[in-house]
């Protein structure tokens, strides 16, 4: 054996120590990052999946015209100044007939939530006959009564609830009074600062108009730049600098696109704040610099036996890329337009800068309407210090997640089915 | 009229002249012989009609619709008496919302000025002419064209090449929309920031130690000295960055080694996608992990090891962005990894290299501009992301290179300083283009030299 070889033998045990080493710590980086996915997803789902179901509570409720200040439920004039809560009130004293004081009393009422008295108004209006009957009612709670009955047992002592209302609460979940359903609300609702009464529909719209102008105005304008860059323009210094802006476009931080808008589209072109359509400039903008990427290279994947077929059979450069290279090169095109519209939908900071942080009840109805839209929603309740918010916060998360998840796997599916390999 | 029946209307025209523009081309080429005689198709001789239908009456629409509102409220504020013509900026955007207030009805009129009421009058009256002489003048221009396009018809026509030639304009056009964009942004910041800058010496800004926007806003503090120093910002904004990189870095390089070189293709198979989903989370749900999750999670583990931890801290802002950019770097990482020739890593293990020994010494020097351009741009990310700070960050602008405290970055108060009540004038207002000029330029840089450096290692290996 030379020397040589000697020498290897020797240093071979360490080396492969540092192999195995080496190794470990590739393991380690692939477990930390997929640790950390796991981490994000499971605090998520915990902290949010309570605001899908909300609690409510059962009442005998009398519609007395006394109390209500009501004779005559058909008239509009009254049924709008009816003393709803009130009603409630009074049912929850039959319910706990030992409370006397006031401040018993105010506690008692807190229970319920104020949309209580908005859905006996509905009841009363879709039915006069009604009035002066009994009627055995499931109430929705308060926000803080119903994140009591949400908390584990254990752990109940640290709810926003008084001793004398926790006593309340068990009298009725004992007495099965309580029940737990589908909180409807979040789905059919805009925003709200009662977090019981919140939901995200304002929010899902607002996202959807958003998105439609965004898909609307990238989609077109990125495909025909990438047509142009790709199979007409010239090979020049204007191209390349046209090119090397696009580049830079993809990686500028977005909120410098929201400080555009703000100061094109609002400054100078006197554009409404708040509104979608503004919105859906900016991430037009934003998403264009990705779609025209992927478009051309979607279009560079189609081959040029295919142009030159086509040529040889008399058709113009234009004939050629219209009817033949962009119906070939049109899934990994839409593959590439749903990536960007999911980086579209997931973007909050641009739309802070136009103003799409207003706390906005009503449900817009169009692009023009001010609206906000779901990511911001998260933002504005995540800085909502009650416990309710926090909840919603992670179910408004969770929808968006789904929505994101949902685009992102019909891409990667429709990359593996609609795009063909040459 | 509203502009969407407008809209509804051109569109109809325009479906019309198609119809007529390809009914006239078959009309002519009826005595000729058939289609054969003419120049070109019938369908670019419909398409031709509708471009001069279409093209003229939109060019003048989307002028009208960007420029109206501006000339009106000039028109308006016109015929004000002297008295109430607002003196500065602020005043005349109240002055226009008291008017736009008075003529929706919103403000009843006995609450102003009789001129106020005559402006809001004169407002509606503008907002009436204004739309009705838009859809006047875009509905001739859409008939005229159409009539010019149908009456030009004719055998010899190259209708085609005048079809392509306006499609390829319009390409080009949405091609030179990138640079566009880019000067763009380079004007509406830069003018800001020089506004700003004729309130607060440059110096001033650059190196000043004391960030405190605030306090401007008392009119005896006006710019006062110091309070837009934007050194604390860099320092917070650098320090986040900082600690992400650390995290990203690493994680991100040796989960690329690991899937690209060692890892079983099931392994691969699954693991190259999970980690992909970490790319798809918006950076809002990292935020409010950072701020609910992470952030109590630090504090309380300092806490118990003795350590003031600010419940804002930098680590926590840092850690989760590392962790958004983990499969950033590594997606960038795998790229360069697997273009490294085959033949290079065959040689080395030929040679009788261990695999450790032919990435360390064979695989990672050949990779190595190209990692580090994917770096750089992990780093202008990292500097440019706003959600996570602007959630997990604080406000105050500290000077400090401890992690446990808390900082502030640029992101965050252009934020803070944009949302909220906003004037134009402001020089609080004006400090945030200036600090979106700061991180515009860095950024710019950052992926210029790093896309150069990709671009330059990709050719070296193709």
């Amino acid at each position: 054996m030379s020397v040589t070889t000697e020498q290897v033998r020797k240093t071979l045990a360490r080396r492969y120590r540092a192999e195995k080493r080496f190794k470990f710590f590739g393991i380690c980086a692939i477990s930390i990052g997929l640790l950390a996915l796991l981490l994000l997803f499971t605090d998520i789902i915990g902290k949010g999946y309570r605001a899908f179901y909300e609690y409510s509570v059962s009442l005998q409720i009398t519609f007395d015209p006394e109390t209500l200040g009501i004779d005559d439920p058909r008239d509009p004039e009254q049924l709008q100044y009816g003393n709803y809560e009130g009603v409630v009130r009074n049912a929850l004293q039959a319910r706990f007939p030992g409370v006397e004081e006031r401040e018993d009393k105010r506690a008692l009422s807190a229970l319920v939530s104020t949309a209580a008295g908005y859905r006996l108004r509905a009841m009363l209006e879709e039915s006069p006959e009604l009035l002066g009957q009994t009627r055995t009612l499931w109430l929705q709670l308060n926000d803080d009564a119903d994140m009591y009955m949400k908390t584990s047992e254990a752990k109940r002592e640290t709810a926003r609830l008084s001793d004398r209302q926790q006593a309340w609460m068990q009298e009725l979940e004992q007495g099965n009074e309580v029940r737990a359903g589908f909180n409807h609300s979040l789905f059919t609702r805009g925003d709200s600062r009662e977090p019981e009464q919140a939901g995200i529909l304002g929010a899902i719209l607002g996202s959807l108009f958003t998105m439609l102008v965004t898909l609307a105005l990238s989609f077109p304008i990125g495909v025909a730049a990438a047509v142009y860059l790709e199979e007409f323009a010239p090979k020049n210094r204007f191209t390349d600098f046209i090119e090397v802006n696009i580049n830079n476009l993809a990686a500028v931080p977005s909120i410098i696109f929201g400080l555009l808008g703000l100061a094109v589209f609002i400054g100078l072109f006197g554009m409404p704040r708040s509104v979608p359509l503004v919105g859906g400039l900016v991430l037009t903008l934003m998403t264009l610099p990705t779609i025209i990427i992927s478009s051309r290279a979607a279009i560079k994947a189609v081959p040029p036996s295919i142009r030159q077929a086509a040529m040889g059979l008399g058709a113009s450069k234009m004939q050629v890329v219209l009817q033949f290279v962009l119906p070939l090169a049109l899934p990994g095109m839409l593959t590439g337009g749903i990536i960007g519209m999911a980086q579209a939908l997931g973007e909050t900071a641009p739309l802070l800068m136009i103003g799409m942080v207003a706390f906005i009840v009503e449900l817009p109805t169009g692009a023009l309407d001010a609206a906000t839209v779901l990511p911001v929603q998260v933002f504005l309740w995540a800085s909502s210090p009650e416990q309710s918010f926090v909840t919603m916060t992670s179910a408004a998360i969770m929808v968006l997640m789904t929505f994101l998840i949902t685009m992102n796997t019909l891409a990667v599916v429709m990359r593996k089915r609609l795009e063909r390999r040459w | 009229m509203q502009t969407g029946q407008l809209l509804l209307i051109l569109a109809a025209m325009i479906v019309t002249a198609f119809i007529m523009g390809r009914h006239r081309a078959l009309q002519v080429a009826q005595p000729l012989g058939g289609i054969r005689h003419l120049r070109s198709l019938p369908f670019y001789y419909a398409m031709r009609s509708a471009i001069w239908c279409a093209l003229p009456a939109l060019t003048v629409l989307v002028a009208w619709l960007i420029f109206d509102q501006t000339l009106i409220r000039i028109m308006v504020l016109d015929s004000l008496p002297t008295e109430l013509q607002p003196v500065d900026g602020t005043a005349r955007n109240l002055m226009l919302s008291q008017i736009g207030n008075v003529a929706s009805g919103a403000l009843p009129t006995d609450f102003v000025d009789a001129a106020v009421a005559n402006a809001a009058g004169r407002l509606n009256q503008l907002q009436s002419i204004s739309a009705m002489a838009m859809a006047v003048v875009v509905i001739v221009l859409a008939m005229l064209g159409g009539a010019w396009a149908w009456l030009r018809v004719s055998a010899r026509m190259p209708a085609r090449e005048q079809v392509e030639r306006v499609l390829l304009v319009v390409f080009m056009l949405c091609a030179v929309l990138a640079v566009v964009t880019t000067v763009g942004i380079v004007f509406s910041v830069l003018f800001e920031s020089i506004r700003f800058f004729g309130q607060v010496p440059i110096a001033d800004f650059l190196f000043g130690l004391n960030w405190s926007p605030q306090m401007a806003l008392r009119a005896d503090q006006v710019a006062s000295e110091g309070a837009f120093g934007a050194v604390p910002l860099f320092a917070g904004t650098l320090l986040i960055s900082a600690i992400a990189l650390m995290v990203a870095v690493p994680v991100g390089l040796m989960s690329a080694i690991y899937l690209a070189e060692y890892a079983h293709s099931k392994v691969r198979s699954f693991a190259k996608p999970a980690l992909e989903v970490l790319a798809g989370v918006p950076t809002v749900v990292y935020g409010f992990f950072a701020a609910l999750t992470v952030a109590p999670f630090i504090r309380d583990v300092g806490q118990s090891l003795g350590l003031s931890v600010a419940s804002e801290s930098a680590l926590a802002a840092g850690l989760v962005m590392g962790i958004m950019l983990i499969p950033f770097v590594s997606s960038l990482s795998d790229d360069v990894i697997t273009a490294v020739p085959r033949a290079m890593r065959d040689a080395s293990l030929g040679l009788g290299a261990t695999r450790s020994e032919t990435i360390k010494k064979v695989i990672f020097p050949a990779a190595l501009p190209g990692i580090m351009g994917g770096i750089l741009l992990a780093a202008s990310r990292a500097i440019g992301e706003t959600m996570i700070v602007v959630m997990a960050a604080g406000l105050a602008a500290n000077l400090t290179a401890n992690p446990l405290q808390a900082v502030t970055t640029i992101t965050v108060q252009i934020v803070t300083l944009l949302t909220g009540d906003q004037e134009f004038d402001s020089a609080k207002t004006l400090a945030a283009f200036a600090l979106g000029l700061m991180l515009f330029i860095t950024t710019l840089l950052m992926n210029v030299v790093a896309l150069h450096i990709v671009k330059k290692y990709r050719e070296q290996y193709e």
